[in-house]
């Protein structure tokens, strides 16, 4: 037995107090799973905080239609495993639909248009608190976040309006049609959640690994070749060792070139790469507030 | 103590924003696109490398050049890792600091050597003792402006002592700094030879505040039962909980409240793996040998007796932009108890001029702060928040459109 408890006992059991919380007061809590290692955290530690019972949520994966085939294989595996059911709202059914309206132009994606088809989920299925693996040093409009996020009828996010946290109090107390976004994870780093997901043996899906994947080059990120982009003019498929640092749309979720194909060395990568890891999703360039924008209008 | 918690406080233009940004420049904990985003940002707005973009996230205080909400940082030394809550000085926001300042082991104050100590100097040292901060680092800003001179230094120490008195404060650090040009932040410097003194840097990483939660009597806050109804774990019942005092082990009689009765501890589980002992901050579910009634807000404890009275006296701070009216009810939240409360009484408001209790009209506004007491419909299961912060803490929430209108401190 440790005497003297590490850091990441301590994130450890802020998050599980947390998503305890969440079980405890809401009706229908469940977890927004990517398939990225930051939704796979907390569903693990959502496993953590319920045992010897099973995991009490639905784990929800917004589909945009344009996966890396890994990570819906590794979902598929994944909820099985750990015994939990698993709700999809797809992208493609709101295209058809109606409801929401594909991006045009050459740098058009599915990123934005996922908030269409998370909220219409949130209402099909009567979701009252989504839990997400959300952190806040990710990003500038993020660092604001509160572990309980309070989320209107529409879905928005009132950063000048949120409550106050004290303690750990959490106040979850809502309006008919409003939901929450619950962050366990907030406190942690990225270097927190590797040193975790090692110290934990949590298995992850093989594109965090390096190996040869056929890639284009496109503002400044190394793009994974699939049957979801078109290739424009002078650019040229190519064989890189690349690995990807989150993941998400296959469109927009750039690789980073490395050699770092197992847990250790990706460990050993993250400690000297000074880049942020979202540095290279393309939907965080476009301004300088692009992710607040976003967040306002429902993003996770 | 590997980590610790840290807010920071100051007025608007006291530079804490650039301070901070300072302290993650220096301390090499930016990575190089946030700078290059910093950097075109300076540019556009034709000033020098602006150190205080990297903190202000949000979109309306890029434009108003102020800081309008706590935003949370994230940095390591080799010698400890760091959790910092920004919280904006402008006085509309003290419910924001008084957010941070909750969950902190110590506080920075930033005061402008030009200045000294000011109004919100006040507010923020006594929201400070009032939150049972155990270090205060009084950081004397722009030292650059008063041409490093100690005399300037020496006014906000004498000063401030005054106010650590009448704030409580069991512990003060002053730091003579400036944050724009990086004296004394992490690097030491040469340009106040009058000061030997630690920078503020290895002051945060050698502070050691004293958590009393941690060497007193245990206190089990429940927040669930888990009984998973298997085969193979048929009668199991578990408590899951997170330690809010002192520590427990296998084989120890504890008391289960409101009930009042006694019950020995057989399991300590964190996941599948059984543990001996649990101590202060640790989430773990816990078996007892009998059955008990126990739910959510139960609270197992050992030792002394914790409180268990409907009638409370508390330091409320209002945080809420509806003011609280006589009569009003509120729905009370602590680990060990929710339900209905009224404020009885407001016995005293915080005058922050004088820094006295004074008599008040019995209505509450946004940032004030007032001696009360309240009456709840069922007594809950306490202590005095100056021996244990979570036992001790509670909200006051909306009943009807669910706001956290105040945080209370009982006494």
């Amino acid at each position: 037995m440790k005497e003297q408890p590490s850091f990441l006992d301590e994130l450890e059991a802020e998050a599980i107090f947390v998503i305890r919380e969440a079980y405890a007061q809401f009706e229908r809590p469940t977890i927004l799973f990517s398939g990225g290692k930051d939704s796979i955290v907390v569903s693990h530690l959502a496993q953590k905080a319920f045992a010897p019972a099973g995991i009490p949520f639905a784990l929800v994966h917004v589909d945009t239609g344009h996966n890396f085939a890994e990570t819906l294989e590794f979902r598929d595996r994944y909820v099985k495993q750990i015994g939990a059911e698993l709700i999809v709202g797809s992208v493609q059914d709101s295209i058809n639909r109606g409801t929401a309206q594909e991006e045009q132009g050459p740098l058009g994606n599915r990123n934005r248009i996922q908030s269409v088809t998370l909220l219409e989920t949130i209402d099909r299925e009567r979701i009252d608190c989504l839990m997400g693996g959300g952190r806040r040093d990710e990003e500038k409009a993020r660092a604001k976040e509160r572990f309980f996020s309070h989320r209107d009828a529409f879905g928005q996010w009132d950063p000048k309006n949120q409550r106050p946290e004290l303690w750990n109090l959490f106040n979850g107390a809502k309006q008919p049609g409003e939901h929450f976004r619950v962050f366990p994870i907030s406190n942690w780093t990225e270097m927190n959640v590797w040193h975790y997901i090692r110290q934990e043996g949590i298995e992850l899906p093989s594109l965090y690994f390096a190996a040869p994947r056929q890639v284009i080059w496109r503002n400044g990120s190394w793009l994974p070749v699939s049957d979801f982009i078109s290739l424009r003019a002078g650019e040229v498929p190519i064989t890189k060792t690349i690995r990807f640092r989150t993941l998400g749309d296959i469109t927009i979720t750039g690789g980073i070139e490395s050699d770092a194909d197992t847990l250790d060395s990706v460990i050993a990568e993250v400690e000297t790469l000074r880049q942020t890891e979202r540095g290279n999703r393309e939907d965080d360039k476009r301004s300088e507030s692009s992710m607040e924008e976003r967040k306002k209008q429902g993003y996770f | 103590m590997n980590v610790l918690r840290f807010t920071t406080a100051g007025s608007v233009d006291d530079g804490k924003s650039t301070l901070i940004g300072r302290l993650l420049y220096d301390s090499k904990s930016v990575f190089i696109d946030q700078l290059d985003a910093v950097a075109a940002s300076s540019k556009r707005r034709g000033t020098e490398l602006d150190l205080s973009l990297l903190t202000d996230g949000l979109k309306d205080e890029r434009e108003q050049g102020i800081t309008i909400d706590v935003a949370y940082r994230y940095f390591a030394t080799p010698k400890r890792n760091f959790i910092l809550a920004d919280t904006p000085g402008h006085v509309q926001y003290t419910r924001n600091m008084v957010t941070g300042a909750s969950t902190a082991d110590a506080a920075l104050i930033l005061i402008d050597a030009r200045h000294g100590v000011v109004e919100q100097t006040r507010r923020h040292s006594f929201i400070a003792g009032l939150l049972g901060l155990r270090a205060v680092v009084v950081c004397v800003n722009k030292m650059d402006l008063v041409d490093y001179r100690e005399p300037a230094f020496t006014k906000v120490c004498e000063d401030f002592e005054a106010l650590r008195k009448a704030a409580g404060l069991p512990e003060v650090h002053f730091v003579p700094l400036s944050a724009l040009v990086g004296d004394n932040v992490v690097d030491a410097s040469g340009r106040m030879p009058w000061y030997q003194g630690p920078t503020l840097l290895s002051l945060l990483e050698d502070l050691e505040p004293i958590e009393p939660a941690a060497a007193s009597d245990f206190r089990f806050p429940v927040q669930l039962v888990i009984r998973p109804r298997t085969s193979e774990h048929h009668d199991f019942r578990g408590y899951a909980g997170r330690v809010a005092g002192g520590r427990i082990a296998l084989g120890d009689f504890i008391t289960v409240w409101p009930e009042g009765i006694e019950a020995v501890v057989n399991g300590i589980y964190l996941g599948s793996q059984k543990l001996q002992t649990a101590s202060y901050g640790q989430s773990v579910v816990i078996t007892l040998d009998r059955d008990v009634n126990v739910a959510r807000t139960s609270v197992l404890s050992a030792g002394s007796q914790p409180k268990r009275e409907a009638s409370l006296k508390a330091r409320l701070c209002w945080l809420d932009s509806k003011s609280h009216q006589p009569g009003l009810r509120y729905e009370f939240r602590a680990p060990g108890g929710q339900g209905q409360a009224m404020i009885a009484e407001v016995a005293k408001v915080l005058n922050l001029d004088t820094l006295e209790y004074e008599l008040g009209d019995g209505s509450l506004g946004t940032n004030q702060i007032a001696e009360v007491v309240l009456r709840c419909a069922q007594a809950p299961t306490t202590e005095a928040y100056s021996d244990q912060r979570i036992m001790g803490g509670f909200v006051l929430v909306d009943p009807v459109r669910g706001a956290t209108v105040a945080a209370g401190m009982i006494q």
